[in-house]
């Protein structure tokens, strides 16, 4: 499968609920992500799925450390990332960078765009100013931009284009691995195509190593070599991505999957349609965390969590009826 | 799925202006389609197309002073809603026509209960009161699916998840029978299970009012699950309209072409999605001709110059595109 590059093991992170203001008392835990394992590789996007409130964005915040994990280690290289010394760290947070969904609220309105793009150089001092504009340019180029735009501030561009400096932002430091959090959700359809292929382009281009969340499977579907289904704070089931659209085995991602509505007026079909929505973290089902909404649930299903089991080589899933 | 039932709402040649300090923008520009009983009508297009505008322009909602309707008749059951007045155009609002919104965090009221709010239309079209008031909201409540209404109707909207709170807006919306109900991008702020939900839903409630929607989108999925009839908008004009499989089977114009193909698809692997090239133009002072001849791969001198007229291309099937003339 190619270099193991960030691997996270047993993963949680609990957020406290407290009561009372001052000698606040903790009276419950959100298991927001609750024991997550999977790895992304060199060069690969690995998919990460699942609904509003799954923990999907609390992850992606664990591996960028802009969280701490409760438990469990996140390990770049081979390395805990908790055990870094302060160069190390430097250079962690360099090699790993991020594009948000919405571009209007991830650039700052007050810097120029070549600011933008300029600021992770200069926060990391690598180069002195003068190379790190032509550096501006190429990154400007390199995302598809026109080099005239570097003197415009963010109101001044459309919402693609906005997102493009973004990307350019990421690209800014040689990342090896860039977290994609909904890239596209915030754009409107024709763009859409535009950000996607430019992604496609530059992983093949620069060899990174890209972890997608999205909600919207095929496009996930699209860009992605491996996909993980999220439930609850839980990785439900972990495959490739064909395999994973060709043959889903949770009933979690079967729904998902006949969620989505067909692109054709023919192709009508009746679809496993979920009842009910998603349970509070704060107060998770007993056993499987998907019991109450599965049409398939057995009494074991409310006693025993199920636990990860590898069906076919690459491809696990954590059910009871597997 | 060849309903012909009578024809409700017709729009023709509708345009909204805004006059702004840096000069005119054409929000919808010549818009006209119209709405059968029990037919559910899609608008499709990027932001800033027009679809919300137009919307607002049949509940004459737009924006003032800035915008006005400049233009065009709107015919509901024969009667025109640019010649009523205010007084009666309330009267219309929430009973006649009626409106879901996309999010329905901001379009709830967070200070008032779910009952007060989804009561406050039932009280003032229907004037009732009490006990009887109690069981309208009670049955609106049920009509949407919401479990155990004599409960929830006490919640405020903060208890309730995106789901439940947009079935809210729904029963607050059908509340009155409406004739026309409007639902602008429903269910773009939910989740694909809950979204499953609530488009199924809305299909069996419509069956069973017999109302017309129209259906603002920008997903083509969700067109092909709830539409009818298709329009297909850009730069606050309709460029194609057909029914729904028509144009699924068989699009036309450039732009239709190009953004059904530009999503990608679960079934088929593709190595590169075929994307549209540049923006929507600005629709301040647009320029003469086709709108979309920037980005439009197949285009000639003509639609430079002059804008093409919607031309028949088929059974129900319109396009306004100048190499379809040609042909």
């Amino acid at each position: 499968m190619g270099e193991v590059l960030l691997e996270l093991r047993g993963v949680r992170k609990y957020f406290p609920v407290t009561k009372g203001l001052i000698l606040a008392k903790v009276s419950a835990w959100i298991k927001a992500v609750d024991g997550v394992d999977f790895s992304v590789i060199k060069g690969k996007t690995f998919g990460l799925v699942g609904e509003s409130g799954c923990g999907k964005t609390t992850t992606a915040k664990l591996i960028l450390l802009l969280e701490m994990p409760t438990n469990g280690s996140i390990l770049f290289l081979g390395k805990d990332t908790q055990r870094l010394s302060k160069l190390e760290l430097k250079d962690y947070r360099a090699s790993v960078q991020a594009v948000f969904q919405d571009p209007y609220s991830s650039l700052s309105p007050r810097m120029r765009v070549k600011d933008i793009i300029n600021e992770p150089m200069v926060a990391n001092n690598w180069l002195p100013p003068r190379d790190s504009y032509e550096r501006v340019i190429e990154l400007l180029e390199c995302v598809g931009l026109d080099v005239s735009m570097a003197n415009l501030y963010p109101f001044e561009l459309s919402g693609g284009q906005r997102q493009r400096v973004a990307i350019a932002r990421a690209l800014a430091l040689n990342p090896k691995l860039i977290i994609l959090d909904e890239p596209v959700s915030a754009l409107d359809v024709s763009i859409r195509a535009q950000i996607v292929n430019l992604l496609k382009d530059l992983q093949e281009k620069l060899g990174l190593a890209y972890m997608l969340i999205a909600h919207d499977l095929a496009l996930v579907k699209h860009m992605s070599t491996q996909i993980s289904v999220m439930y609850l704070g839980k990785i439900v089931e972990v495959s490739l991505s064909d395999e994973l659209y060709a043959n889903p085995l949770h009933p979690y991602t079967q729904a998902l999957f006949s969620a989505i509505l067909p692109l054709t007026p023919d192709q009508q079909k009746e679809g496993i349609v979920l009842p009910g929505e998603v349970p509070s973290p704060l107060n998770p089902p007993s056993g499987c965390r998907f019991h109450p909404r599965c049409s398939n649930a057995r009494p074991i299903c409310q006693e025993l969590e199920p636990i990860s089991n590898e069906i076919t080589p690459g491809h696990s899933v954590a059910c009871h009826l597997y | 799925m060849t309903k012909s039932g009578r024809e409700i709402l017709k729009v023709s040649n509708l345009k909204t202006y805004f006059f702004t300090r840096s000069g005119i923008v054409k929000a919808v520009d010549g818009v006209s389609f119209s709405l059968r009983e029990g037919e559910t009508v899609g608008l499709v297009g990027e932001s800033g197309c027009g679809k919300s505008m137009t919307a607002l322009s049949i509940l004459r909602l737009v924006p003032q002073p800035a915008g006005r309707i400049v233009e065009g008749k709107i015919l509901l059951d024969g009667e025109n809603l640019l010649e009523k007045s205010e007084r009666e155009m309330r009267k219309i609002r929430g009973k006649k026509i009626s409106m879901i919104l996309q999010d329905p965090m901001s379009s709830l009221n967070p200070v008032y209960t779910v009952g007060d709010q989804v009561g406050e239309t039932i009280r003032i079209h229907q004037k009732l009161k009490g006990a009887r008031l109690v069981t309208k909201i009670k049955e609106a409540l049920h009509l949407v699916r919401i479990p155990s209404p004599e409960v929830r109707m006490r919640d405020y909207p903060h208890q309730m998840s995106g789901g439940m709170r947009q079935r809210v807006i729904g029963a607050i919306a059908l509340s009155c029978q409406p004739r026309v109900l409007i639902a602008d991008e429903p269910t773009t702020s939910l989740d694909v299970t809950i979204q499953a939900q609530y488009l199924t839903l809305l299909k069996e409630v419509q069956q069973a009012m017999n109302v017309s929607i129209i259906f603002i989108t920008h997903d083509f999925s969700v067109v092909a699950r709830m539409c009818d009839v298709v329009l297909v908008m850009y730069a606050g004009k309709i460029v194609e309209s057909a029914r729904v499989r028509e144009l699924f089977n068989n699009p036309i114009h450039p732009y239709t072409i190009a953004l059904l193909r530009s999503v990608p698809r679960l079934e088929a692997k593709i190595e590169k999605l075929s994307a549209i090239n540049g923006q929507p133009p600005p629709l301040l002072n647009p320029p003469d001709g086709c709108r979309f001849v920037p980005r439009c791969p197949e285009s000639i001198t003509s639609c430079q110059h002059t804008d093409p007229p919607m031309v028949a291309v088929g059974q129900n099937h319109h396009v306004s595109c100048w190499r379809v003339k040609q042909l």
